[in-house]
């Protein structure tokens, strides 16, 4: 009896601390003081309460203090506010900071984590070694590291509690999106999908790191890791074998579909939202078929991983058109009912709304009306109407296809006011020839690939920020951008919006309208995504993180490398370097 | 020797450099005990390694020495990122093997030409050196993803025959000759693999193997051979105007060098690609 009584026992503790952690994060993102998770809180709204600002008072917004991030290379993500603590991260090395919040030392570092990983992981990482910030509960911090590791950090001290291996950078896997703390869990993704990685999600015991789950994005069904009831509700969605089925031979096994975006989270259905990305090769002719589940929305149980249903957005993915862009949760009325929704604004141009219950495709249409791959996406199927000239293939020379590989928005997120009932939408607006027959090299063997080149969209700007209507599927207003819109949003219930652009500016616009009504030139472009919060001394404040890299790092280098100099896109990346250079620095304002 | 002997490399071995139009003087700029600074791969032989065994460890000396230098070496994988950490980042000048026509640098005249290859045991049960061959379908064949002859195996409807290889590999516990030496040991039959990979490592392997050139394929638009350039930064014209002269010098000592890592070499003319202005920016896909 003894040990029976031992282990019952110990299941009654760890449910405890489970439901312990699960309740902090509950009751800590209703409190708008604080920002203590990247998405502000599970629904990834980045909706806040907080009115001190307002769009008659915004115009006084000025720079309270400013901190040097130390790094150069690209800053996305957001810092993290916790009682009198701001956490802040860098890009590579990923550095952490913890930040006094309170009185005349504000800004001073109370404690610093600075790891030390091998410098060769940066030739892993794809596009610039940028991190996406950090994740809080059970009074620790959590990093994911570009080298694969998942750290765990005391919250007051900065010292290391556990580390976990989740990714192998000598296989090409590294990590660059933020952890997400849902209950007792670590949920952990994967990047590294142009190296042929096997995507896959892992829950990790926030107490001490142990690997709980992990769940593939291809493969068997016992690897994707499928609940008995999967897509029940739409089977035309697929069901079972097809992480296998869709794909020739083993191919499944190097398919892609990483895992590096904004999950969300519904603790009243006990589901997680995320997307994968596109499957590996690259080269669409050479893995026939839909690919699943790259490219997919993904809803699953947080405490056995299993999937209870999945979407596919972009089947046999022929032009980079990742899925793993933010997932937002809000209720929306939908022909005169409310409906617990997902919203997903994918790389492929399309903004989707489905019941986040079971999966069902509500609304499916163009946030940017110069997308043309596809006409529409087929209700009844799930399926985009392609338009053929603009699929990629070996031998095939497509030009104009819009948008490019980038996508009509990466990764930078989107914010849902409940007030307005409207998403506030960073996009790219940017089009691409795609050539065939471009030789490549990699590890001293010759292939053919394709090379993409990439130019401004119809009227000549490169991204815009938009107000969109879920519900309808429409665009409500549109403020054009000159470079693509490569920061977060953050909306505020005084109907205000604020955003980053790529030279550097802050900008406060009308929620409402888009109507300009406040800018700050920060040191660099900004990739990051601002926040909100109350000091210890009772005032508002928002924060950014500027430092420009990422994609758009890239655009510019390959812009100054002079390939096709004179041509008027690469004037449009060449003025990006009038007004930017490297650098990261977080901003924090305040009214005076 | 009865194994090297019984090693048949029946790619027709053959090298012409494209002929030599100009005066052979040292560009201005460069002066002829300048640096030389390569960039290359720590542990990809037959290419290359820190140990200095690659067959372009050994063209980086004979050009060093011929300018009154010793290269000094920028060490990074080649793989994703590496002109882009390297020769951009203005840590080295030269880049020894690039194709022909490879958009992210500036390339010289091509110093020899191979082409992906068939390789499997001598005397076994798959010879294989034609497309029809009907043994392809009873063979488990080895392939590295996203390299052209995957093009073919998808049209032959060949792939659930294969044993995919990953172009992005840990070198602490792979190496790109791994599919070549599974072909010795019998984990699979046939490997098609990149030339100068397939002849050296047949080379080294305990059991005869043979190496085969892949003929074309009607319906598959990608080339099997490719032609290898040294590249240098796109705006370094006098870099690539003394390695020209270079070239031009050594065609006979690199032919030899090429040989004897066992690099199968095509024959016909060497020409440089054109420069191309295009618009737009190139594009690195993002994750």
């Amino acid at each position: 009896m003894r040990p029976a009584v031992w282990v019952a026992g110990f299941l009654v503790l760890v449910l405890a601390v489970g439901a312990y952690a699960s309740q902090e994060l509950l009751q800590l993102q209703t409190d708008d003081k604080q920002w203590v998770m990247p998405g502000k809180d599970y629904s990834q709204t980045r909706f806040s309460t907080l009115s001190q600002i307002t769009p008659t008072n915004v115009k006084n917004l000025r720079p309270a203090w400013t901190f040097s991030t130390g790094t150069l290379r690209g800053h996305e993500g957001a810092p993290l506010v916790i009682g009198d603590t701001m956490y802040v991260h860098t890009s590579f090395p990923n550095n952490v900071y913890a930040l006094e919040l309170k009185g005349p030392d504000v800004g001073k570092i109370k404690w610093a984590y600075l790891p030390k990983q091998d410098p060769s992981v940066q030739a892993v990482a794809c596009c610039d070694n940028v991190n996406r910030g950090l994740s809080f509960g059970d009074g620790k911090v959590f990093l994911s590291q570009l080298d694969g590791n998942l750290v765990a950090l005391n919250a007051q001290t900065g010292k290391e509690a556990w580390k976990a291996q989740n990714a192998d950078p000598k296989v090409g896997a590294t990590m660059t999106s933020a952890p997400h703390i849902y209950k007792d869990k670590v949920i952990v993704g994967v990047s590294g999908g142009e190296f042929g990685v096997r995507g896959h999600v892992t829950a990790y015991n926030i107490k001490d790191g142990t690997q709980v789950w992990r769940a593939y994005s291809m493969g068997p069904d016992e690897d994707v890791l499928l609940a008995d009831d999967f897509n029940q509700a739409n089977p035309h969605f697929g069901q079972r074998n097809q992480g296998t089925a869709t794909w020739k031979g083993d191919q499944w096994k190097t398919g892609g579909g990483t895992t590096w975006g904004w999950y969300a989270f519904d603790p009243q259905l006990n589901l997680f939202y995320y997307g994968t990305g596109n499957p590996s090769t690259w080269n669409p002719s050479q893995r026939p078929g839909d690919n699943k589940w790259s490219m997919t929305i993904f809803a699953r149980d947080v405490d056995t991983g299993k999937a209870k249903w999945a979407y596919q957005m972009t089947p046999w993915d022929a032009w980079d058109y990742d899925g793993v862009n933010e997932m937002i949760l809000a209720d929306l009325n939908i022909g005169g009912r409310t409906v617990k929704a997902i919203v997903h604004f994918d790389r492929n141009g399309f903004g989707y709304t489905l019941d986040r219950t079971n999966g069902t495709l509500l609304v499916a249409e163009k946030f940017d009306p110069d997308v043309n791959w596809a006409t529409s996406v087929d209700k009844r199927t799930g399926r985009p109407v392609e338009v053929a000239a603009m699929r990629t293939q070996a031998g095939k020379n497509s030009q104009g296809i819009c948008p490019a590989a980038l996508g009509s928005k990466d990764q930078q997120p989107a914010a849902f006011s409940p007030r307005t009932k409207l998403f506030y939408v960073p996009t790219n607006h940017v089009c691409m020839d795609y050539e065939p027959f471009e030789v490549k090299y990699t590890a001293g063997q010759p292939y053919v690939g394709a090379t993409l080149r990439m130019f401004p969209g119809p009227g000549g700007h490169m991204g815009a920020v938009i107000a969109w209507d879920a519900a309808a599927g429409k665009i409500v207003w549109s403020n054009k951008e000159r470079f693509s819109a490569w920061s977060g949003t953050l909306v505020t219930a005084t109907d205000l919006v604020f955003y980053g652009t790529l030279e550097g500016y802050m900008k406060a616009v009308d929620a409402k309208t888009g109507k300009e009504l406040w800018r700050f030139k920060t040191p660099s472009g900004i990739i990051g995504n601002p926040v909100t919060y109350i000091g210890p001394d009772g005032k508002q404040y928002v924060a950014i993180l500027s430092g420009v890299g990422g994609w758009a790092g890239i655009g510019l280098a390959a812009g100054l490398e002079g390939d096709s100099e004179g041509l008027g896109a690469v004037g449009a990346y060449k003025k990006l370097a009038e007004y930017t250079t490297l650098g990261g620095v977080l901003t924090v304002f305040s009214l005076p | 020797m009865r194994r090297l002997i019984g090693l048949a490399v029946v790619l027709m071995f053959g090298l012409s450099l494209a002929s030599a139009t100009r005066a052979q003087q040292a560009p201005p700029g460069l002066a002829a005990n300048a640096a030389f600074r390569v960039c290359a791969d720590p542990n990809n032989l037959p290419y290359s390694n820190d140990k200095l065994e690659g067959f372009e460890n050994r063209i980086a000396s004979l050009f060093a020495k011929d300018l009154g230098a010793t290269p000094t070496y920028t060490w990074w994988p080649d793989r994703r990122g590496f002109i882009r950490n390297t020769l951009r980042a203005n840590q080295c000048d030269v880049v020894i093997g690039v194709p022909n026509g490879y958009d992210q640098v500036r390339w010289t005249t091509p110093y020899y030409r191979s082409s992906y290859a068939f390789v499997f045991v001598k005397g076994g049960k798959f010879e294989v050196r034609s497309w029809d061959d009907e043994s392809l379908r009873r063979a488990r064949i080895g392939v590295i993803a996203a390299t052209p002859p995957a093009d073919a195996l998808i049209k032959k409807d060949l792939m659930g025959n294969v044993a995919a290889y990953r172009l992005t590999i840990d070198y602490t516990t792979e190496y790109p000759g791994k599919i070549v030496d599974d072909v010795a040991a019998g984990k699979i039959d046939l490997a098609i693999v990149w030339g100068p990979v397939a002849g050296y490592f047949a080379k080294k392997a305990a059991v005869p193997l043979e190496v085969v050139a892949v003929p074309p394929l009607e319906g598959v638009p990608v080339p099997f051979t490719y032609e290898i350039s040294m590249g240098v930064r796109k705006r370094d014209n006098a870099r690539q105007e003394q390695l020209e002269t270079l070239l031009r010098k050594h065609e006979a000592q690199i032919v030899n060098i090429l040989r004897e890592y066992g690099v199968p070499l095509l024959e016909g003319p060497l020409v440089r690609r054109p420069d191309e202005e295009k618009r737009g920016v190139v594009g690195e896909r993002y994750q």
